[in-house]
């Protein structure tokens, strides 16, 4: 009897996400109809982001908002990969207990700070290294990137030591036990071994530095032009639609649903076509 | 038996575990004759994985723990060095290569058949692809898995079963052409027809070089050895041929163990 309950409900939760997911997209693609049927294709292509005199229409186009968004994730996540998977080999196979313990908690917890204090912190204290090292005026592409990239870290780090240390023991021995260095051991047994949960943490950081609003719109500069330079300020698509929403009207508004749905979309495939490649190809 | 070359001696060899008040293991003095197959058999806990682990230094993966004694590797020529002076991970690499190990569960490597009889190769330099290709189907076939891989030879070692996965390991460590492979009771998780199979390879292996395993099964024990050593409680109780040990055991605790009056 429980049990028959119990299946229903997970029936119940299960079709719910799914018909959440299809009902955002609804929403957002009919709210997008009106901007979609102005401009078409060439939104994605369009630089202009200006309503008219009287509010009523204007031109809006997409193309710097979702380069923006591209670019800084592009930049996050070029710095994040490598230096998280460096932090979690490091805590699974290099670091002594009274190290790796301490530090182990350290990244939990870095993890867990929301991303406006990531954003505060960015705008006073990291934006002025970043200018006085790369030059530009502190806000920008590169310092919204990097400090991307630092909110995403501890979280990859921390999923991908979780599945380093899913490798058994006895395996990693064999592979010592046949002569393999160190280093020969972590390439060849514990990131393959553990591709899946690495694969994973990088898809979902990625999808979380898509969508970033908070730290990015303190240091992506929030303008509408196009960078001509890794340290210049644009905009992001979260970026934008925060910033707008609450005096945009009619067209612009519509313009705005277009955004939102092509971030939606554009985090969708990549979530799923790096599920389905990735984790579907593994060894079985 | 007195014409039988040493390969592998240990001497008033003791072993603390890193932490531990008690030794594991005190003063072990036992040979590894040169293409016999010497048994270790003992109730639990008495130290027999320990032992085997000292002999090729796997131990020292993890650190703290505390070695006495010596354990001699004989090298073709007749000349020896003594295992346990080993510092550099060269040397580790170099002694592992010439002392392999089996353990109780398959550990296939995530990566295809062929890669993983090729595995150990590589590592120790050989690029040629036909060479590879050479050496990892002389291995496969002298571990008699030849024949259900040579079509499958690119596919993932993790559907192969369980049985033939040890074969696999069994190929993999016998590529490196090893003067002693250890097993760590090698059939312990495997059923009886793939067991038969693995004692088969190990009497065949024997030819080719020297062989050290680790059982619970005293059947296995009598079937496949020449030497056979009793272990109870850290300490070798008993050393003998194994017609000996079985038949006419010095002690009572031996036979005892052996006719399962214990343990
Ligand atoms: N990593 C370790 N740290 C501390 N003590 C250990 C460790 N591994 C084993 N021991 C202890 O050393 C002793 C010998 O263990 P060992 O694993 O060698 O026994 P064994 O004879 O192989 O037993 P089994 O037949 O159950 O495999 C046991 O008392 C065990 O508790
Ligand atoms: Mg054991």
């Amino acid at each position: 009897m429980s049990g028959k309950l119990f299946r229903n409900f997970s029936f119940l939760s299960a079709t719910l996400s799914f018909f959440l997911l299809v009902g955002i997209f609804a929403i957002l693609f009919t709210y997008a109809q009106e901007a979609m049927q102005e401009f078409g294709f060439d939104f994605l292509l369009s630089e202009t982001w200006e309503a008219d005199e009287d509010d009523e229409g204007g031109i809006f186009g997409g193309y710097i908002p979702i380069i923006g968004t591209l670019l800084s994730t592009l930049i996050a996540m070029t710095l994040a990969v490598p230096l998280a998977m460096g932090i979690a080999i490091f805590l699974t196979e290099i670091a002594s207990d009274t190290i790796g313990k301490p530090v182990s908690i350290a990244i939990e917890l870095l993890a867990a700070i929301p991303s406006i204090i990531y954003g505060m912190w960015g705008l006073f204290y990291f934006a002025p290294i970043v200018q006085s090292v790369f030059g530009g005026n502190g806000v920008g592409l590169l310092t919204a990137g990097m400090v991307l990239a630092i909110m995403v870290i501890p979280f990859m780090a921390a999923i991908s030591r979780d599945a380093m240390n899913t490798t058994p023991l006895v395996l990693k021995e064999s592979a010592y036990a046949m002569g393999a260095t160190k280093f020969e051991v972590i390439k060849d047994v514990i990131m393959p071994y553990s591709k899946g949960g690495i694969i994973g943490s990088i898809i979902l950081s990625l999808g979380r530095a898509l969508g970033e609003t908070m730290a990015v719109a303190f240091l992506i500069g929030s303008v509408m032009s196009i960078p001509g330079s890794i340290t210049d300020p644009t905009t992001s698509i979260p970026v934008l639609l925060a910033n707008n929403f609450a005096e945009a009207q009619d067209l612009e508004m519509s313009s705005m649903y277009f955004l939102a749905l092509i971030l939606f979309v554009v985090s969708f495939i990549i979530i799923s076509v790096a599920k389905f490649y990735f984790l579907g190809r593994k060894v079985k | 038996m007195a014409k039988d070359k040493l390969v592998m001696e240990i001497k008033d060899f003791s072993f603390t575990y890193s932490g531990a008040e008690e030794p594991s293991l005190r003063k072990i003095n036992l040979p590894v004759l040169k293409n016999k197959i010497t048994a270790m058999i003992g109730p639990s806990g008495c130290g027999k994985s320990t032992l085997l682990r000292a002999m090729n230094r796997i131990h020292d993966l993890y650190p703290g723990n505390k070695y006495e004694g010596k354990i001699n590797l004989y090298k073709e020529d007749g000349t020896k060095e003594n295992i346990l002076d080993l510092k550099k991970e060269n040397d580790f690499i170099k002694l592992r290569q010439q002392v392999g190990m089996i353990f109780q569960k398959p550990t296939p490597f995530p990566m295809s058949i062929f890669d993983n009889v090729a595995y150990g190769l590589r590592l120790s330099g050989t690029k040629n692809k036909s060479e590879l290709e050479g050496h990892v189907e002389k291995a496969l076939k002298d571990a008699a898995i030849w024949k259900e891989t040579k079509d499958r030879l690119k596919e993932s070692a993790l559907g192969l079963s369980g049985g033939q996965q040890q074969r696999l390991c069994i190929a993999r460590a016998v590529a490196l052409k090893p003067r002693v492979i250890l097993f760590d009771e090698p059939t312990s998780a495997l059923d009886p027809l793939s067991t038969g199979a693995i004692e088969e390879l190990i009497t065949e292996l024997k030819k080719e070089l020297s062989i050290m395993i680790v059982t619970h099964n005293m059947q296995q024990a009598s079937r496949l050895s020449d030497y056979t050593a009793f272990m109870y409680l850290g300490d070798l109780a008993e050393y003998n041929t194994t017609e000996k040990i079985f038949l006419n055991p010095e002690k009572k605790l031996t036979e005892d163990y052996i006719t399962g009056r214990f343990g």
